[in-house]
């Protein structure tokens, strides 16, 4: 019986334990607040880890040089240990208790098309370093983003291919990840328009290990090149193990193969191999050297891409509220909108209509157990 | 008035609930998140605790169910969305009966996969259920994954703009009717099978209890409840994706019933509402706030192996429950 009144009690409890919580205040700040989301913990914890560390580094050179409208500039992070679902509810503790005044996040894209919506009701910007699918800035006009999107880097690698001479490709698609299906997609249609031809299309899931029934039907096609798009772990696998099966046609995929454990895995095996990327620690440049030697005596190691991206997004951000004056959700998303010719460490950022950034990508190889760059490509 | 006890308790409940929702637009937003989510863990957990608590049966599915409610709710909220709109007008009433529509159709949805589940492996027992239910888990996943990204179900990326149609009312509405059929259910005369096949199942068998029928009945109806409570997440975070309904959040749902105390409606409850809640508490401490939840969770079936509220505990003398 009194199990069956306490489960009857339950629910107002619950309830009443739920208004308790709104009751609970926040503080008041003098500072300009900013928001991220960055998957610090959980699968993909490498990036989310980068992506701060290049956030931090902004906001720490900003309030070295005496912050932004004559205030100190504040940095919220947020965890949502890699897992879906876990990114809306820390928006929405960042939008509503927090009060940011702007988002920078995230880098898996699935995660941002849960954040997006939020931001965009609640009128704060919010820009995404590393989200590529095209979905996630269609949400709404506060939605930006400082990467290109995977209908690009998919034709460049179409185009790079092509310029290379390879005319009969294969194929492997991570099905378990959007970015690497479109990518497939955009490179399908770029390569098969322009007189390549397929010849075989294998696909596997994030987190298998062996790959040898997709290569070997990939040997016995004999093809001039393999295109990989999918991300380090996997790629490293499955170039180890073409060259166990021995095909020695080179790969290549695009800005998922960045990451240092790739050549530690494959070694040999990706020798020789392409990838597409959003900027190269090789380039010349005084603003690229610059940040790369700063990252180094940071952290002893060269910055990843998305630690640049995260950089970028920041400093966007306070570029467009220095311009706007203000830290106004609408006027810092009028000026966000504008954006042309930003100089990025990622390339001269120009945002089109649909808040999509339009930059050039860089080629990079495998060359001696060194990331060597290639060429750039212009959009 | 004593035999209408728990109806009249349903209706305190969805009304309370419903008055609570008329002053949700006040809350922050963060917290009512978390209000919604407790609601939501709530409805899981109790129907979990129907197969794995009550019925003695281990499903490790629960997630699986609950995607296909989530992605079924949020097809026809996506798909059908206008449709309905012009039948049923766009009042409140209106939209509040299309999400009803939406929400009992990824119930019925993940009810029948239950059954479909359930019929050829409700004939396993202990470890191999588990394993035959996780496999469920992982199909629906997997085949979700594989849709075609520009389909009705959106492939790897999932589907966004979901209309964000959960409210407490609907949340606390749902788990207020979950909990009252599970109760129910297991209070009735019939309902003793339940307990019956817990306990022994060959006795009972032999006692002329038909113990399949008994193990289907409490996995489609937690197949139910789970569908609804998927329904409800999907239209909360606004953006699903298979990714979301792996595994780990089956042992999710798992652990708030073992940290209630299997079998026990109380218990779960508390455990499900106080597991959401120390989530967010224990942001705070970042990175070492998922060592300091699992040490909890260590310390906790040391300490109490039974669960917070073990089902014992109610026990009158004379009387098993």
């Amino acid at each position: 019986m009194l199990d069956r009144l306490l489960s009857r009690a339950a629910l107002p409890l619950s309830l009443s334990f739920a208004l308790f919580l709104t009751g609970c205040g926040k503080e008041a700040s003098t500072d300009i607040v900013i928001g991220e989301v960055a998957s610090l913990t959980g699968g993909t914890a490498a990036w989310g880890k980068a992506q701060n560390e290049g956030v931090k580094m902004a906001v720490e050179e900003i309030n070295a040089a005496g912050g932004i409208l004559g205030k100190k500039v504040k940095l919220i992070t947020e965890d949502d240990q890699s897992k879906n679902g876990e990114a809306a509810t820390v928006t929405k503790k960042l939008v509503s208790r927090e009060n940011v005044v702007a988002l920078i996040g995230e880098i898996a894209s699935s995660k941002s098309l849960e954040m997006a919506p939020i931001c965009q009701k609640a009128s704060v910007p919010m820009i995404s370093p590393g989200s590529t699918n095209p979905k996630v800035t269609e949400v709404g006009d506060f939605i930006f983003r400082v990467c290109f999107i995977d209908p690009f880097q998919g034709t460049v690698m179409a185009k790079f291919a092509l310029s290379k001479g390879w005319k009969k490709m294969a194929v492997m698609t991570d099905v378990k990840q959007d970015y690497s299906v479109g990518l497939t997609q955009f490179f399908k249609e770029h390569f098969t328009k322009n007189g390549g031809t397929l010849a075989v299309e294998q696909s596997f899931s994030t987190g298998d290990k062996d790959f040898k029934a997709q290569l070997t039907a990939i040997k016995a096609a004999g093809v001039d090149a393999i295109f990989v798009p999918g991300y380090y772990a996997e790629v490293g696998l499955i170039a180890s193990q073409a060259r166990e099966l021995g095909i020695n046609a080179p790969m290549c995929g695009g800005d998922g193969w960045d990451d240092a454990s790739l050549i530690q895995v494959a070694g040999k095996a990706v020798e020789g191999c392409y990838f597409s990327n959003h900027f190269s620690t090789e380039d010349k440049s005084e603003a690229i050297q610059g940040f790369v030697k700063k990252y180094q005596s940071l952290k002893n190691e060269n910055p990843s891409t998305f630690v640049a991206l995260g950089y970028d997004s920041t400093m966007l951000l306070f570029d467009a509220m220095k311009k706007a004056g203000s830290t106004d959700g609408k006027a810092v998303r009028d000026v966000l909108a504008r954006t042309k010719d930003f100089p990025g460490i990622t390339g001269n950022i120009t945002l089109d209509e649909k808040r999509n950034a339009t930059k050039s990508a860089v080629i990079l190889t495998i060359k001696d157990g060194q990331i060597v760059y290639v060429e750039t490509v212009k959009p | 008035m004593k035999r209408y006890q728990a109806q009249i308790a349903l209706l305190a409940a969805l009304l309370i609930s419903f008055m609570v929702s008329q002053f949700s637009g006040r809350m922050n937003d963060y917290y009512l998140d978390i209000v919604l989510t407790a609601g939501i863990s709530v409805i899981l957990a109790v129907s979990l605790n129907l197969v794995n608590g009550h019925t003695g049966q281990f499903s490790l599915g629960h997630a699986g169910f609950m995607a296909v409610g989530a992605y079924g709710a949020a097809v026809v909220s996506l798909q059908l969305g206008p449709q309905l709109a012009t039948i049923l007008g766009s009042s409140g009433t209106g939209e509040g009966v299309a999400f009803l529509i939406a929400l009992v159709t990824g119930g019925l949805a993940a009810a029948l996969c239950g059954w479909i589940v359930g019929v050829p492996s409700l004939r396993l027992r202990g470890d191999y259920l588990a394993i035959v239910t996780l496999g469920f888990n992982e199909i629906i996943r997997v085949v979700l994954q594989n849709t075609t990204p520009d389909g009705v179900f959106g492939g790897a990326l999932g589907l966004g703009g979901i209309p964000a149609s959960t409210s407490i009312f609907w949340a606390f509405g749902a788990a207020a009717i979950c909990i009252y059929v599970v109760t129910t259910m297991i209070g009735s005369t019939w309902g003793r099978g339940f307990l019956a096949v817990r306990d022994d199942e060959i006795a009972a068998g032999s006692m002329g209890i038909n113990t399949t029928r008994y193990k289907v009945t409490a996995f489609v109806v937690g197949a139910f409840f789970a569908g609804v409570g998927g329904g409800l997440y999907a239209h909360q975070k606004g953006a699903i994706n298979p990714e979301g309904f792996n595994f780990l959040k089956s042992v999710d749902v798992v652990v708030m019933v073992i940290l209630g105390g299997m079998g026990s409606t109380v218990g779960v409850i508390l455990a499900a509402i106080v597991l959401t809640v120390l989530n967010e508490y224990l942001r705070d401490f970042e990175q070492y706030r998922m060592i300091i939840f699992s040490l909890l969770l260590i310390v906790m079936m040391i300490v109490r192996p039974q669960g917070l509220l073990p089902a014992t505990l109610f026990q009158k003398k004379g009387r098993t429950a």
